[in-house]
């Protein structure tokens, strides 16, 4: 299911133009700092925001078009939000929110299925409870597992999980993580941390100014983040458990450009892992360095020098089929003379795994 | 000097308390559409109908009396109708009684539901809609039910006031016992009469004590739903 968005509009001094389109269902990041225009782009998809110019096509169906003088209101447009402060109706109990928008649905989903979503987010045992009574984290379940039974044809998410501290993020990414892998509903998730939007995202909008930044793939595009944006650039790669060295305790994740060693990962060998290397966590060397403690050195290959306003400068590198960045100082750069097209290789310090099942 | 309630006592609390659930109960509906009316609409003339709603407030209760006479009264235009088509009469009857109290304490319903409906979170109802509530859908099932401490406050107070309407209910339909002599009629009556002080007292203590049961259950009621 495609969704299209064209969206122009002025909040005071504030101009907002976004224009971006998905092509096949997956789940999109809208990324960016606070104030780049992440939630009127998607309160416009879901009709609470109006602009004053404006497309919007889901799957075929148009849901705005200024032009047209057409804008189908928001009880029509089936697309279930997920709000920041999750927005529970507290004199109903967490069984009959679940239940407004199922009832309200067009097509409504079967018994099964319910219990798939309430199985899924583990909202078994919280049915009978009034929103009061649930914590921040359960709160968000609710909200999520609430917008799923209204069966949305999209699912817009504004930051989930920001009112939810580390700790209890961690405990729902799993959930939204099940959920991309098993539905096919296509997703809008807004955040400003590159942790969740690489753990979560297949596509990443960037914004920046009311404008769209970059587009791509999420692979792509976290190494395009520049100094000084209030996000750490990096690289996510997706690899494959390959082997575990129970005795040392470490696990060996395979990609398309080699190994990466992490310490022991309680994964089946073959499962999919998504890391993340910060651009900060790599060393740049003209010559393999042999006697190293670094675990995971990789070949690879620079594709672009960019120099920022700072004393850094981010190196983009080509390592097989994936990309990687590494923020080194302009310094080095210049005594490296590193060059598009050259053979260096990456030393990387740390690898991060989101995942934590 | 307590003991029990005499015949003419009872008749007046009886009468008094029917006339306020009668008129408050009446007036609701009519208050829930105003409120709506002026919480979430926008219309030319907005203010004056807010003006008029609130006129209850600051006129005399004479006045108002008066002035139900003049339109309800059987030879008087909307009253001589009702009389003659329908057989209706307020004058001097306790439906006229309730009328007046209705009247009276209409801006205090509105009021308590208004604020109500304007302290409701915009959020709650955006999240409705986009799990497909339509307008009167949210009004019935989110608004209404938030709404209910407000609504339930209005109801009270405006009962109160019904308890101890006097000016309208005397001006409107006179002072007949058992029709519409309510309790601050009553005591009223007593104290007209030489040496009815002792009956006048016993009819305010008799006051104090339904006001007194009457805000504890009314402060029960709104612990209960303020959970």
């Amino acid at each position: 299911m495609s969704l299209d968005v064209f969206l122009r509009h002025r909040f005071g001094a504030f101009a907002l133009e976004v224009e971006f389109r998905i092509a096949r269902p997956c789940v999109t990041a809208l990324f960016g700092p606070s104030g780049a225009g992440k939630t009127s782009v998607v309160n416009a998809i879901a009709g609470l925001f109006r602009p004053r110019e404006g497309r919007i096509v889901l799957g075929g169906r148009t849901l705005l078009d200024t032009g047209a003088r057409l804008c189908i209101p928001p009880e029509e447009r089936r697309a279930g939000y997920v709000f920041q402060d999750s927005r529970l109706f507290p004199h109903m109990s967490v069984e009959d929110n679940l239940r407004f928008g199922w009832r309200r649905a067009a097509t409504r989903a079967g018994p099964a299925e319910i219990a798939h979503v309430i199985e899924l987010l583990g909202l078994g045992h919280l049915l009978k409870r009034p929103p009061r009574a649930l914590s921040g984290g359960e709160k968000a379940r609710v909200a999520l597992g609430r917008a799923l039974l209204s069966s949305p044809e999209v699912l817009l998410l504004d930051e989930p999980l920001a009112a939810l501290d580390a700790a209890r993020r961690g405990e729902i990414l799993p959930y939204l993580e099940r959920l991309r892998d098993e539905t096919r509903l296509p997703m809008v998730y807004v955040s400003h941390l590159v942790e969740e939007v690489a753990r979560i995202a297949d596509e990443v909008v960037m914004l920046r100014d009311g404008r769209v930044a970059a587009q791509g793939p999420v692979f792509d595009l976290l190494t395009r983040i520049e100094a000084g944006e209030g996000a750490a650039a990096g690289a996510v790669i997706d690899t494959a458990v390959a082997a575990h060295r129970a005795a040392e305790g470490l696990s060996e994740l395979g990609f398309d450009g080699g190994r990466l060693v992490v310490p022991l990962l309680a994964r089946a060998p073959g499962e999919r892992v998504r890391v993340r290397v910060r651009a900060e966590d790599i060393l740049l060397a003209c010559e393999e360095p042999r006697a190293i403690s670094a675990n995971n050195v990789l070949a690879a290959t620079v594709s672009a020098v960019r120099a920022g306003a700072g004393p850094h400068a981010d190196i983009q590198l080509a390592c097989g089929g994936i990309r990687l960045v590494a923020r080194i100082t302009r310094a080095s750069a210049e005594r490296l003379s590193l060059r598009p097209g050259m053979p260096v290789y990456a030393v990387i310090k740390s690898v991060i795994v989101d995942s934590s099942n | 000097m307590f003991g029990q309630l005499t015949p003419e006592e009872a008749e007046a609390l009886l009468l008094s308390l029917r006339v306020a659930v009668v008129a408050v109960a009446a007036a609701l509906p009519f208050a829930m559409a105003t409120a709506v009316l002026l919480a979430r609409t926008r219309f030319p003339g907005k203010l004056v109908v807010d003006g008029i709603v609130h006129l209850p407030l600051v006129l005399p209760p004479v006045a108002i009396g008066f002035l139900l006479l003049v339109v309800f009264g059987t030879r008087a235009g909307v009253g001589g109708w009702l009389y003659q088509a329908f057989g209706i009469r307020f004058v001097f009857s306790w439906t006229g009684a309730a009328l007046a109290s209705a009247l009276i304490t209409f801006p205090f319903q509105v009021r308590a539901i208004r604020l109500a409906l304007e302290s409701a979170d915009p959020g709650l109802d955006a999240a409705a809609r986009t799990l497909g509530a339509g307008r009167l859908d949210r009004l019935v099932n989110l608004t209404l039910p938030l709404a209910m401490p407000g609504i339930v406050t209005g109801l009270i107070t405006a009962f109160a006031a019904c308890l101890g309407e006097f000016g309208a209910i005397i001006t409107f339909v006179s002072n007949i016992p058992g029709e519409t002599r309510t309790l601050p009629l009553a005591i009223y009556t007593a104290l007209q009469t030489p040496g009815g002080e002792t009956e006048a007292a016993r009819l305010s203590l008799l006051s104090i004590v339904l006001a007194l049961a009457f805000m504890t259950l009314a402060e029960f009621a709104q612990r209960r739903l303020r959970r």
